[in-house]
């Protein structure tokens, strides 16, 4: 076999002429000095430039978060033959899919309507029209989910209205569900799209289908981008023996077998199953801030039972097995048990390296919460947790969580701050360990601190996303992760001295 | 709970009659809420006795968010217990003052703005149906009755066709209906038969013909309703008038509204425009 060599952009711009071109084109591009650059860079260091780092108002840099509907696109996909439609610019909607794409490597097919400036003025409802009766034509969906971008919410376009008038126009079938969710990306963020749109779906798709309880327990597992997390827990109900329906099961449309076909409609959750959720004994969440008004929705509407219980960590695990077993009058079994047992066996094994090391984190809400829950589990120090997309009710409670244990003392919970905030934190006060997603590395070149990679989007490490988070098996994950980092750097610093050691 | 949406030309007089007409509403014994949509924010001054109350946009732009805001802050009680909110808005020539009337909108139903004992929701809406955030109130889950403030001035009776069409776009796809026109009387020539004409035409009703007194600005003055500064009046009477009206109102139609020419001929026919032919 020959092998083709072709050098790609890591190697290409080291050859000699690309250098060359490089240090030319300075002559016009009237660069500060050297000196003054590197002047400056140190400047940013200090606390001086903190101080006014976090008086800034007016500009957010890299900010941990993404728009609502992405959120809400994300959502919609884990249902069965669903096509996600959104109602707005395109450019919008090519963002959503490579996105998600560049996070799970895998195609995922969306709508938009391509709304440009005669929309704008005139209103969205010719190109909703037009869009249902080709998306229903073309691609054959038995539910189409419907979001909004920036554009058609700033000109208020009624959904509601537009979608009933296209099924009088039979451009649509009378019976086709096409939840509606207004998404503004200028409000919240992706877990407040992905609330939104699981609200309009769930009270669409139930509507009529009120009947005899089924005896099954709802998940609601929120934004959560890891496939993994999807199918361990549904491993963990099956080991419970307790019937269950994933709201939104996303975990073949991302990470779908490789048979050589191309499949629009990879998996999700039946819609039959969707629509009886309404019947099930419980909706149980596993995060809180991306299912709050779907949660109130459920309570309010069905009157069915409902619990928030995020298993990140061993005591929240703990909790989550506790109040499954009460929900489902199931005891809990030992092979779950053993899991537990394996996982804290881990932890005791690596302990002297993880304890007492102090971490920065970053992401969303109510993965934070959990793994702030965990890292004091471990014996870790949370020192700084900068949550752009958190509410107040969120920094309460984690402020809560971190007086609960003598670990917490040192931690700081940051809202509607973004990582250039961080950025100055880790060099006023620096910590030995990141957690954050992939544009997180912008930090650890910055800072030198090392990155353990949790969280979304993340685009520069492969098939994270594959292995669970969740429950002990995903704690054990973690801290794999965590523990090896911590060596991995411990080797880095050891390299030319005696404690170069094999054993660690 | 009813939900009504008073529209009209900009000037006609919404604000003081939909005040008005609520605090007759109030007096009957009802409880009353309402949403003034309009970045001008006059629609519940004779209310709550006071300049301009805090809007919701106002607090959302000290702020930088709406979501920082608490219900109280924004929902005032007045006169009868009649509880007010504003949707405030950008400064003129600047921003989306539609988007704002969405934004406050949405946040007085998720943070239970309207409360569950209420009988009846007013919104007053600015001058026309301009954009897709002042058809916000006409919304499914929304004001299914709307009410036309109108007068025999030629402009505001274009506008009342005008806001017919919008009406009928709704209608068509969903439950709102036109229960209306209210005469806001400016004592042009035959106001009356004029709009109960126009009324007619528009497959609607005249619900009441409020006559031009100054009591009404003595009132205004004072930043009172005419039923609260001087119950006695015989202006107070028209508004209670109204207001009973209103409460017995089945009348709720799809509006047919009429082309730029009949509205002309109608007037004409009243002898309110000259034909041009006559004239020449």
């Amino acid at each position: 076999m020959k092998l083709m060599k072709i050098r790609d952009h890591n190697e290409l711009f080291e050859a000699r002429e690309y250098r060359e071109q490089f240090e030319n084109k300075k002559e016009f591009e009237d660069p500060w000095p050297a000196e003054r650059v590197k002047e400056v860079a140190e400047w940013t260091k200090t606390e001086e430039y903190k101080e006014k780092n976090f008086a800034r108002k007016n500009i957010k840099i890299n900010p941990v978060k993404a728009c609502q509907p992405l959120g809400a696109l994300f959502c919609a996909s884990g249902f069965a033959d669903t096509m996600p439609f959104v109602q707005g610019a395109q450019g919008c909607v090519a963002y959503f899919r490579s996105h998600l794409n560049r996070h799970f490597k895998e195609p995922l097919a969306a709508i938009s309507t391509s709304m440009t400036e005669d929309a704008a003025v005139f209103g969205g409802l010719n190109n909703m029209l037009e869009g249902l009766e080709n998306a229903y034509s073309l691609y054959k969906p038995k539910m189409l989910a419907v979001s909004t971008t920036c554009i058609a919410e700033v000109i208020g376009d009624d959904l509601n209205s537009y979608v009933k008038t296209a099924r009088e126009k039979g451009l649509i079938p009378e019976d086709l569900p096409v939840p509606q969710a207004h998404t503004p990306s200028f409000v919240g963020s992706q877990i407040t799209g992905y609330d939104n749109e699981m609200k309009a779906i769930l009270s669409t798709i139930t509507t009529g289908k009120k009947s005899t309880p089924n005896g099954k327990v709802n998940v609601i597992p929120g934004f959560d981008t890891y496939t993994g997390n999807y199918r361990e827990m549904k491993r963990l109900f099956g080991i419970m023996g307790v019937e269950h329906t994933v709201l939104a099961d996303v975990s073949d449309t991302f990470d779908s077998p490789n048979t050589g076909e191309y499949k629009l409609y990879p998996g999700g959750t039946p819609l039959a199953d969707a629509a009886d959720s309404i019947n099930a004994m419980a909706t149980i969440a596993l995060q809180r801030y991306s299912t709050s008004k779907t949660l109130e929705y459920i309570e309010k509407e069905w009157g069915q039972k409902t619990a928030v219980l995020p298993p990140i960590g061993i005591r929240n695990t703990d909790t989550f097995f506790e109040e499954i077993s009460k929900i489902s009058g199931k005891p809990i079994p030992q092979e779950i048990e053993d899991e537990r047992g394996r996982a804290v066996d881990a932890l005791v094994d690596s302990h002297p390296y993880v304890h007492g090391k102090r971490f920065a984190l970053t992401g969303d809400p109510d993965l934070l919460l959990g793994l702030v829950s965990f890292i004091m589990e471990m014996g870790g120090i949370p020192v700084h947790i900068v949550c752009t997309n958190g509410d107040k009710k969120f920094e309460e409670e984690m402020t809560n969580l971190l007086t609960e244990s003598p670990f917490g003392a040192e931690g700081k919970v940051y809202i509607n701050r973004d990582m250039w905030h961080l950025r100055s934190l880790l060099f006023t006060d620096p910590v030995d360990l990141l957690i954050g997603n992939s544009y997180a590395k912008f930090l650890w070149r910055d800072t030198g601190t090392p990155l353990i990679r949790i969280g979304f989007p993340l685009f520069d490490r492969h098939h994270l996303h594959r292995y669970p988070i969740i429950g002990y098996q995903g704690a054990l994950n973690m801290f794999t992760q965590i523990v090896n980092t911590v060596l991995d750097e411990l080797d880095r610093k050891t390299m030319n001295t005696t404690s170069f050691d094999v054993i660690r | 709970m009813r939900q009504i949406a008073v529209y009209g030309k900009g000037g006609i007089g919404k604000s003081t009659t939909t005040q008005n007409t609520v605090a007759g509403l109030s007096e009957a014994g009802y409880k009353c809420m309402i949403v003034g949509c309009d970045p001008k924010a006059d629609a519940t001054r004779l209310i709550l006795h006071a300049k301009a109350q805090t809007t919701v946009m106002d607090l959302a732009r000290e702020r930088g968010t709406v979501e920082d805001l608490t219900i109280d802050e924004v929902l005032l009680t007045g006169f009868r217990g009649i509880r007010c909110a504003e949707s405030g808005g950008p400064e003129p020539g600047v921003g989306c003052a539609g988007r704002g009337v969405i934004t406050a909108i949405n946040f007085l139903e998720e943070n239970g703005g309207y409360g569950a004992d209420t009988d009846f929701v007013f919104y007053d809406v600015l001058g026309d149906v301009v954009c897709g955030g002042f058809a916000m109130p006409m919304r499914e889950g929304k004001a299914k009755e709307i009410y036309i403030v109108t007068s025999g001035e030629m402009m505001a009776m274009y506008a009342a066709n005008n806001i017919s069409r919008g009406i009928l776009k709704y209608a068509q796809s969903g439950g709102v209906r036109l229960g209306g026109l209210i005469c806001n009387s400016r004592k042009t020539d035959k106001e009356y038969e004029l709009i109960s004409e126009l009324a007619k035409r528009l497959n609607t009703q005249m619900i009441h013909f409020v006559p031009r007194d100054n009591e009404v600005q003595r009132a205004e003055l004072r930043r009172m309703t005419v039923i609260e500064y001087s119950p006695e009046h015989p202006q107070a009477d028209e508004y209670r008038a109204l207001a009973k009206k209103i409460a017995e109102n089945r009348d709720l139609v799809i509006p047919t509204p009429i082309s730029m020419d009949e509205l002309e001929s109608l007037l004409m026919d009243f002898g309110i425009l000259e034909n041009e032919e006559a004239v020449a």
